[in-house]
Protein backbone atom coordinates (compact mmCIF):
# COMPACT_ATOMS: atom_id res chain seq x y z
CA UNK A 1 0.00 0.00 0.00
CA UNK A 2 2.65 2.51 1.03
CA UNK A 3 4.93 1.27 -1.72
CA UNK A 4 2.29 1.80 -4.40
CA UNK A 5 1.39 5.19 -2.93
CA UNK A 6 5.05 6.19 -3.19
CA UNK A 7 5.06 4.92 -6.76
CA UNK A 8 2.07 7.11 -7.66
CA UNK A 9 3.84 10.07 -6.06
CA UNK A 10 7.03 9.49 -8.03
CA UNK A 11 5.13 8.89 -11.28
CA UNK A 12 3.41 12.27 -11.09
CA UNK A 13 6.61 14.17 -10.37
CA UNK A 14 8.90 12.67 -12.98
CA UNK A 15 7.82 9.87 -15.32
CA UNK A 16 4.41 11.34 -16.15
CA UNK A 17 5.13 14.97 -15.37
CA UNK A 18 1.91 16.75 -16.33
CA UNK A 19 3.70 19.60 -18.08
CA UNK A 20 6.89 18.24 -19.63
CA UNK A 21 5.64 14.79 -20.58
CA UNK A 22 1.87 15.08 -20.98
CA UNK A 23 1.89 18.75 -22.08
CA UNK A 24 -1.30 19.61 -20.17
CA UNK A 25 -2.35 22.74 -18.34
CA UNK A 26 -0.39 25.10 -20.53
CA UNK A 27 -2.70 28.10 -20.21
CA UNK A 28 -2.14 28.94 -16.53
CA UNK A 29 1.45 27.85 -16.74
CA UNK A 30 2.59 30.23 -19.45
CA UNK A 31 0.51 33.10 -18.17
CA UNK A 32 1.77 33.27 -14.60
CA UNK A 33 5.41 32.25 -14.91
CA UNK A 34 6.85 35.72 -15.50
CA UNK A 35 8.23 35.64 -11.95
CA UNK A 36 9.03 32.93 -9.41
CA UNK A 37 6.71 34.37 -6.75
CA UNK A 38 3.72 34.22 -9.09
CA UNK A 39 4.67 30.71 -10.16
CA UNK A 40 4.79 29.55 -6.54
CA UNK A 41 1.45 31.17 -5.62
CA UNK A 42 -0.16 29.55 -8.63
CA UNK A 43 1.30 26.12 -7.78
CA UNK A 44 0.11 26.37 -4.19
CA UNK A 45 -3.43 27.19 -5.31
CA UNK A 46 -3.38 24.35 -7.85
CA UNK A 47 -1.95 21.98 -5.23
CA UNK A 48 -4.82 22.75 -2.86
CA UNK A 49 -7.50 22.39 -5.53
CA UNK A 50 -6.06 19.19 -7.01
CA UNK A 51 -5.55 17.39 -3.70
CA UNK A 52 -8.90 18.56 -2.30
CA UNK A 53 -10.93 17.57 -5.32
CA UNK A 54 -9.14 14.23 -5.76
CA UNK A 55 -9.93 13.44 -2.13
CA UNK A 56 -13.59 14.38 -2.47
CA UNK A 57 -14.11 12.70 -5.86
CA UNK A 58 -12.52 9.49 -4.63
CA UNK A 59 -14.68 9.63 -1.48
CA UNK A 60 -17.90 10.18 -3.46
CA UNK A 61 -17.12 7.92 -6.42
CA UNK A 62 -19.92 5.46 -5.58
CA UNK A 63 -22.50 8.22 -5.14
CA UNK A 64 -21.93 9.96 -8.49
CA UNK A 65 -23.95 8.53 -11.43
CA UNK A 66 -21.77 7.71 -14.42
CA UNK A 67 -23.71 9.87 -16.92
CA UNK A 68 -23.30 13.16 -15.07
CA UNK A 69 -19.85 12.53 -13.60
CA UNK A 70 -18.03 15.26 -15.53
CA UNK A 71 -20.48 17.94 -14.37
CA UNK A 72 -20.16 16.71 -10.79
CA UNK A 73 -16.35 16.82 -10.97
CA UNK A 74 -16.45 20.35 -12.38
CA UNK A 75 -18.75 21.55 -9.62
CA UNK A 76 -16.49 19.99 -6.95
CA UNK A 77 -13.43 21.59 -8.57
CA UNK A 78 -15.17 24.97 -8.90
CA UNK A 79 -16.03 24.88 -5.18
CA UNK A 80 -12.40 24.34 -4.20
CA UNK A 81 -11.26 27.04 -6.62
CA UNK A 82 -13.71 29.52 -5.11
CA UNK A 83 -12.25 28.75 -1.66
CA UNK A 84 -8.68 29.17 -2.95
CA UNK A 85 -9.59 32.40 -4.75
CA UNK A 86 -11.13 34.04 -1.69
CA UNK A 87 -8.36 32.80 0.63
CA UNK A 88 -5.64 34.24 -1.58
CA UNK A 89 -7.53 37.50 -1.92
CA UNK A 90 -7.71 37.79 1.88
CA UNK A 91 -4.13 36.73 2.67
CA UNK A 92 -2.04 38.04 -0.23
CA UNK A 93 -4.02 40.75 -2.05
CA UNK A 94 -0.97 41.92 -4.05
CA UNK A 95 -0.27 38.47 -5.50
CA UNK A 96 -3.98 37.93 -6.13
CA UNK A 97 -4.14 41.11 -8.13
CA UNK A 98 -1.13 40.11 -10.22
CA UNK A 99 -2.48 36.65 -11.00
CA UNK A 100 -5.82 38.21 -11.89
CA UNK A 101 -8.39 35.92 -13.44
CA UNK A 102 -5.95 33.02 -13.66
CA UNK A 103 -6.78 31.72 -10.17
CA UNK A 104 -10.44 31.41 -11.21
CA UNK A 105 -9.30 29.73 -14.41
CA UNK A 106 -7.86 26.79 -12.42
CA UNK A 107 -11.39 25.38 -12.85
CA UNK A 108 -10.71 24.66 -16.50
CA UNK A 109 -7.12 23.44 -16.02
CA UNK A 110 -7.15 20.13 -17.88
CA UNK A 111 -4.64 18.57 -15.46
CA UNK A 112 -7.16 18.63 -12.63
CA UNK A 113 -10.16 17.27 -14.52
CA UNK A 114 -7.84 14.76 -16.18
CA UNK A 115 -6.68 13.32 -12.83
CA UNK A 116 -10.28 13.04 -11.59
CA UNK A 117 -11.45 11.23 -14.71
CA UNK A 118 -8.40 9.02 -15.16
CA UNK A 119 -7.50 8.20 -11.58
CA UNK A 120 -9.44 9.53 -8.58
CA UNK A 121 -12.81 8.24 -9.83
CA UNK A 122 -11.53 4.65 -9.85
CA UNK A 123 -9.11 4.42 -6.92
CA UNK A 124 -9.32 4.36 -3.11
CA UNK A 125 -8.88 7.64 -1.22
CA UNK A 126 -5.26 7.06 -0.14
CA UNK A 127 -3.97 6.34 -3.63
CA UNK A 128 -6.02 9.18 -5.14
CA UNK A 129 -4.48 11.68 -2.73
CA UNK A 130 -0.97 10.31 -3.37
CA UNK A 131 -1.52 10.64 -7.11
CA UNK A 132 -2.83 14.18 -6.70
CA UNK A 133 0.14 15.19 -4.53
CA UNK A 134 2.55 13.72 -7.08
CA UNK A 135 0.91 15.44 -10.03
CA UNK A 136 0.72 18.74 -8.14
CA UNK A 137 4.43 18.48 -7.26
CA UNK A 138 5.25 17.78 -10.89
CA UNK A 139 3.27 20.86 -11.89
CA UNK A 140 5.04 22.93 -9.21
CA UNK A 141 8.43 21.73 -10.42
CA UNK A 142 7.63 22.75 -14.00
CA UNK A 143 6.22 26.14 -12.97
CA UNK A 144 9.15 27.03 -10.72
CA UNK A 145 11.59 25.90 -13.41
CA UNK A 146 9.94 28.04 -16.09
CA UNK A 147 9.38 30.96 -13.71
CA UNK A 148 13.03 31.04 -12.62
CA UNK A 149 14.39 30.92 -16.17
CA UNK A 150 12.07 33.69 -17.32
CA UNK A 151 12.67 35.90 -14.28
CA UNK A 152 16.47 35.49 -14.37
CA UNK A 153 16.74 36.24 -18.08
CA UNK A 154 13.95 38.77 -18.41
CA UNK A 155 14.42 40.75 -15.23
CA UNK A 156 17.89 39.78 -14.01
CA UNK A 157 16.50 38.75 -10.64
CA UNK A 158 15.23 35.80 -8.63
CA UNK A 159 12.48 36.17 -6.00
CA UNK A 160 12.69 39.89 -6.78
CA UNK A 161 16.35 40.13 -5.69
CA UNK A 162 18.74 41.47 -8.33
CA UNK A 163 21.41 38.96 -9.39
CA UNK A 164 23.70 40.57 -11.89
CA UNK A 165 24.33 44.11 -10.69
CA UNK A 166 23.53 47.36 -12.48
CA UNK A 167 25.25 46.59 -15.81
CA UNK A 168 22.91 43.75 -16.69
CA UNK A 169 20.68 44.54 -19.66
CA UNK A 170 17.42 42.60 -19.03
CA UNK A 171 16.15 40.45 -21.86
CA UNK A 172 12.67 41.90 -21.57
CA UNK A 173 11.01 39.67 -24.14
CA UNK A 174 11.43 36.69 -21.80
CA UNK A 175 8.85 38.03 -19.33
CA UNK A 176 6.50 38.97 -22.15
CA UNK A 177 4.19 36.37 -23.78
CA UNK A 178 6.57 35.27 -26.61
CA UNK A 179 9.25 34.40 -24.05
CA UNK A 180 6.81 32.00 -22.38
CA UNK A 181 6.11 30.09 -25.57
CA UNK A 182 9.74 29.95 -26.62
CA UNK A 183 11.12 28.95 -23.19
CA UNK A 184 8.61 26.12 -22.88
CA UNK A 185 9.38 25.02 -26.45
CA UNK A 186 13.10 24.84 -25.70
CA UNK A 187 12.50 23.02 -22.39
CA UNK A 188 10.38 20.41 -24.22
CA UNK A 189 13.15 20.08 -26.79
CA UNK A 190 15.61 19.45 -23.95
CA UNK A 191 13.34 16.75 -22.47
CA UNK A 192 12.94 15.11 -25.90
CA UNK A 193 16.72 15.08 -26.22
CA UNK A 194 17.14 13.52 -22.76
CA UNK A 195 14.65 10.77 -23.60
CA UNK A 196 16.20 10.18 -27.00
CA UNK A 197 19.75 9.80 -25.68
CA UNK A 198 18.50 7.48 -22.92
CA UNK A 199 16.68 5.36 -25.50
CA UNK A 200 19.77 5.21 -27.71
CA UNK A 201 21.96 4.22 -24.81
CA UNK A 202 19.54 1.41 -23.96
CA UNK A 203 19.44 0.36 -27.62
CA UNK A 204 23.23 0.13 -27.78
CA UNK A 205 23.34 -1.70 -24.44
CA UNK A 206 20.77 -4.27 -25.62
CA UNK A 207 22.65 -5.94 -28.55
CA UNK A 208 25.85 -6.34 -26.55
CA UNK A 209 23.86 -8.14 -23.84
CA UNK A 210 22.39 -10.44 -26.50
CA UNK A 211 25.85 -11.15 -27.83
CA UNK A 212 26.92 -12.06 -24.32
CA UNK A 213 24.09 -14.61 -24.16
CA UNK A 214 24.90 -16.19 -27.51
CA UNK A 215 28.59 -16.23 -26.72
CA UNK A 216 27.89 -17.86 -23.36
CA UNK B 1 -18.96 54.36 -30.13
CA UNK B 2 -15.19 54.72 -30.12
CA UNK B 3 -15.24 52.85 -26.82
CA UNK B 4 -16.85 49.86 -28.56
CA UNK B 5 -14.36 49.97 -31.43
CA UNK B 6 -11.53 50.04 -28.92
CA UNK B 7 -12.89 47.00 -27.06
CA UNK B 8 -13.23 45.12 -30.35
CA UNK B 9 -9.78 45.86 -31.76
CA UNK B 10 -8.13 45.38 -28.40
CA UNK B 11 -9.60 41.88 -28.02
CA UNK B 12 -8.95 41.05 -31.68
CA UNK B 13 -5.32 42.14 -32.03
CA UNK B 14 -3.61 43.94 -29.18
CA UNK B 15 -4.66 41.64 -26.36
CA UNK B 16 -5.25 38.57 -28.48
CA UNK B 17 -6.69 35.88 -26.20
CA UNK B 18 -4.48 33.09 -27.50
CA UNK B 19 -1.20 34.83 -28.22
CA UNK B 20 -0.95 37.33 -25.40
CA UNK B 21 -3.21 35.95 -22.64
CA UNK B 22 -2.39 32.25 -23.26
CA UNK B 23 -6.04 31.24 -23.25
CA UNK B 24 -7.46 28.26 -25.10
CA UNK B 25 -4.06 26.74 -25.81
CA UNK B 26 -5.24 23.12 -25.68
CA UNK B 27 -7.47 23.42 -28.72
CA UNK B 28 -5.04 25.91 -30.28
CA UNK B 29 -2.35 23.22 -30.43
CA UNK B 30 -4.78 20.32 -30.80
CA UNK B 31 -6.87 21.42 -33.79
CA UNK B 32 -4.44 23.61 -35.71
CA UNK B 33 -3.17 20.75 -37.86
CA UNK B 34 -5.61 21.44 -40.70
CA UNK B 35 -6.69 24.86 -41.91
CA UNK B 36 -10.30 23.91 -42.65
CA UNK B 37 -11.03 22.39 -39.23
CA UNK B 38 -9.18 25.17 -37.44
CA UNK B 39 -11.36 27.81 -39.08
CA UNK B 40 -14.57 25.99 -38.20
CA UNK B 41 -13.53 25.45 -34.60
CA UNK B 42 -12.80 29.16 -34.41
CA UNK B 43 -16.33 29.91 -35.58
CA UNK B 44 -17.90 27.46 -33.10
CA UNK B 45 -15.79 29.04 -30.35
CA UNK B 46 -16.95 32.53 -31.31
CA UNK B 47 -20.56 31.40 -31.27
CA UNK B 48 -20.25 29.90 -27.77
CA UNK B 49 -18.50 33.10 -26.63
CA UNK B 50 -21.37 35.27 -27.86
CA UNK B 51 -23.94 33.16 -25.99
CA UNK B 52 -21.72 33.13 -22.90
CA UNK B 53 -21.41 36.92 -22.97
CA UNK B 54 -25.22 37.27 -22.90
CA UNK B 55 -25.55 34.61 -20.21
CA UNK B 56 -22.82 36.16 -18.05
CA UNK B 57 -24.46 39.57 -18.32
CA UNK B 58 -27.87 38.15 -17.39
CA UNK B 59 -26.46 36.19 -14.45
CA UNK B 60 -24.53 39.19 -13.14
CA UNK B 61 -27.48 41.55 -13.46
CA UNK B 62 -30.37 39.43 -12.28
CA UNK B 63 -29.13 36.43 -10.31
CA UNK B 64 -25.75 36.97 -8.71
CA UNK B 65 -26.34 40.38 -7.17
CA UNK B 66 -26.80 38.86 -3.75
CA UNK B 67 -24.50 35.87 -4.06
CA UNK B 68 -21.24 36.84 -5.81
CA UNK B 69 -19.44 33.81 -4.34
CA UNK B 70 -21.52 31.56 -6.59
CA UNK B 71 -20.23 33.30 -9.73
CA UNK B 72 -17.61 30.78 -10.78
CA UNK B 73 -19.86 27.76 -10.26
CA UNK B 74 -22.83 29.25 -12.08
CA UNK B 75 -20.66 30.43 -15.00
CA UNK B 76 -19.18 27.03 -15.54
CA UNK B 77 -22.57 25.33 -15.38
CA UNK B 78 -24.02 27.78 -17.92
CA UNK B 79 -21.05 27.32 -20.25
CA UNK B 80 -21.24 23.53 -20.04
CA UNK B 81 -24.93 23.55 -20.91
CA UNK B 82 -24.42 26.04 -23.77
CA UNK B 83 -21.77 23.80 -25.26
CA UNK B 84 -24.07 20.81 -24.95
CA UNK B 85 -26.75 22.82 -26.76
CA UNK B 86 -24.40 23.94 -29.56
CA UNK B 87 -23.26 20.36 -29.95
CA UNK B 88 -26.85 19.20 -30.49
CA UNK B 89 -27.56 22.01 -32.97
CA UNK B 90 -24.43 21.33 -35.03
CA UNK B 91 -25.10 17.60 -35.02
CA UNK B 92 -28.60 18.25 -36.38
CA UNK B 93 -27.69 20.93 -38.94
CA UNK B 94 -24.30 19.79 -40.20
CA UNK B 95 -23.27 16.22 -39.36
CA UNK B 96 -20.11 16.64 -41.47
CA UNK B 97 -18.86 19.54 -39.35
CA UNK B 98 -19.77 17.57 -36.24
CA UNK B 99 -17.54 14.72 -37.45
CA UNK B 100 -14.67 17.06 -38.31
CA UNK B 101 -14.57 18.77 -34.92
CA UNK B 102 -14.75 15.47 -33.04
CA UNK B 103 -13.67 15.56 -29.40
CA UNK B 104 -12.80 19.26 -29.51
CA UNK B 105 -16.44 20.29 -29.71
CA UNK B 106 -17.42 19.07 -26.20
CA UNK B 107 -14.01 20.27 -25.01
CA UNK B 108 -15.00 23.87 -25.75
CA UNK B 109 -16.65 23.60 -22.33
CA UNK B 110 -13.24 23.37 -20.67
CA UNK B 111 -11.67 25.89 -23.02
CA UNK B 112 -10.31 28.52 -20.68
CA UNK B 113 -10.96 31.28 -23.22
CA UNK B 114 -14.71 30.98 -22.72
CA UNK B 115 -14.64 31.16 -18.94
CA UNK B 116 -12.02 33.92 -19.09
CA UNK B 117 -14.30 35.93 -21.36
CA UNK B 118 -17.09 35.79 -18.78
CA UNK B 119 -14.72 36.68 -15.93
CA UNK B 120 -13.00 39.55 -17.77
CA UNK B 121 -16.35 40.99 -18.84
CA UNK B 122 -17.50 40.86 -15.20
CA UNK B 123 -14.31 42.36 -13.79
CA UNK B 124 -14.33 45.22 -16.29
CA UNK B 125 -18.02 45.92 -15.67
CA UNK B 126 -19.11 45.53 -19.29
CA UNK B 127 -22.80 45.93 -20.14
CA UNK B 128 -24.69 43.77 -22.63
CA UNK B 129 -23.58 45.56 -25.80
CA UNK B 130 -19.98 45.92 -24.66
CA UNK B 131 -19.95 42.24 -23.66
CA UNK B 132 -21.18 41.18 -27.10
CA UNK B 133 -18.59 43.30 -28.89
CA UNK B 134 -15.89 41.96 -26.58
CA UNK B 135 -17.00 38.37 -27.34
CA UNK B 136 -16.96 39.06 -31.07
CA UNK B 137 -13.45 40.52 -30.87
CA UNK B 138 -12.10 37.73 -28.67
CA UNK B 139 -13.70 35.05 -30.85
CA UNK B 140 -12.42 36.70 -34.02
CA UNK B 141 -8.94 37.00 -32.51
CA UNK B 142 -8.99 33.33 -31.52
CA UNK B 143 -10.08 32.34 -35.04
CA UNK B 144 -7.35 34.54 -36.56
CA UNK B 145 -4.70 32.92 -34.36
CA UNK B 146 -5.98 29.42 -35.17
CA UNK B 147 -6.00 30.10 -38.92
CA UNK B 148 -2.49 31.62 -38.90
CA UNK B 149 -1.13 28.76 -36.83
CA UNK B 150 -2.78 26.12 -39.03
CA UNK B 151 -1.37 27.70 -42.19
CA UNK B 152 2.14 27.82 -40.71
CA UNK B 153 1.90 24.22 -39.55
CA UNK B 154 0.76 23.05 -42.98
CA UNK B 155 3.88 24.70 -44.39
CA UNK B 156 6.08 23.20 -41.67
CA UNK B 157 4.83 19.71 -42.59
CA UNK B 158 6.71 20.05 -45.89
CA UNK B 159 9.93 21.36 -44.39
CA UNK B 160 12.91 19.27 -43.35
CA UNK B 161 12.90 19.47 -39.56
CA UNK B 162 15.17 17.57 -37.15
CA UNK B 163 13.17 14.72 -35.63
CA UNK B 164 13.79 15.95 -32.06
CA UNK B 165 12.13 19.23 -32.90
CA UNK B 166 8.93 17.79 -34.37
CA UNK B 167 5.62 18.01 -32.50
CA UNK B 168 4.87 20.22 -29.56
CA UNK B 169 8.32 21.79 -29.22
CA UNK B 170 8.16 23.17 -32.76
CA UNK B 171 4.54 24.29 -32.36
CA UNK B 172 5.43 26.20 -29.20
CA UNK B 173 8.27 28.00 -30.90
CA UNK B 174 6.08 28.87 -33.92
CA UNK B 175 3.50 30.22 -31.46
CA UNK B 176 6.23 32.24 -29.76
CA UNK B 177 7.21 33.88 -33.03
CA UNK B 178 3.55 34.58 -33.89
CA UNK B 179 3.10 36.11 -30.47
CA UNK B 180 6.18 38.25 -31.04
CA UNK B 181 4.59 39.48 -34.27
CA UNK B 182 1.34 40.30 -32.49
CA UNK B 183 3.25 42.37 -29.94
CA UNK B 184 3.75 44.83 -32.77
CA UNK B 185 0.09 45.77 -32.44
CA UNK B 186 0.69 47.03 -28.91
CA UNK B 187 1.47 50.52 -30.20
CA UNK B 188 -1.79 50.71 -32.13
CA UNK B 189 -3.62 52.47 -29.31
CA UNK B 190 -2.31 54.88 -26.77
CA UNK B 191 -4.86 53.71 -24.15
CA UNK B 192 -7.88 55.50 -25.62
Amino acid sequence: MTASALQELHKGIWKENPVFVQVLGMCPMLAVTNSVINAIAMSLATFFVLVGSSFLVSLCKDLIPHQVRISCYIIIIATFVTVADFTLQALLPAVHKELGAFIALIVVNCIILGRQEAFASKQPVGLAVADAVGTACGFTLALVCLGSIREILGNGSLFGIGLFGPHFEPWVVMILPPGGFITLGLLLLFFNWLQETRRQRRATAQPSADEGVTAG
Amino acid sequence: MSELVWIFVSALLVNNFVLSYFLGLCSFFGVSGKLETAFRLGLANTFVMLITAVAAWALNTFVLVHAPYLRLISFIVVIASTVQFVEMVIKKLSPALFQALGIYLPLIATNCAILALAIFATNRGYGLLEGLVFALGAGGGGTLALVLMASLREEAELADIPSLMKGTALNLIIAGILSLAFMGFAGLFSQA
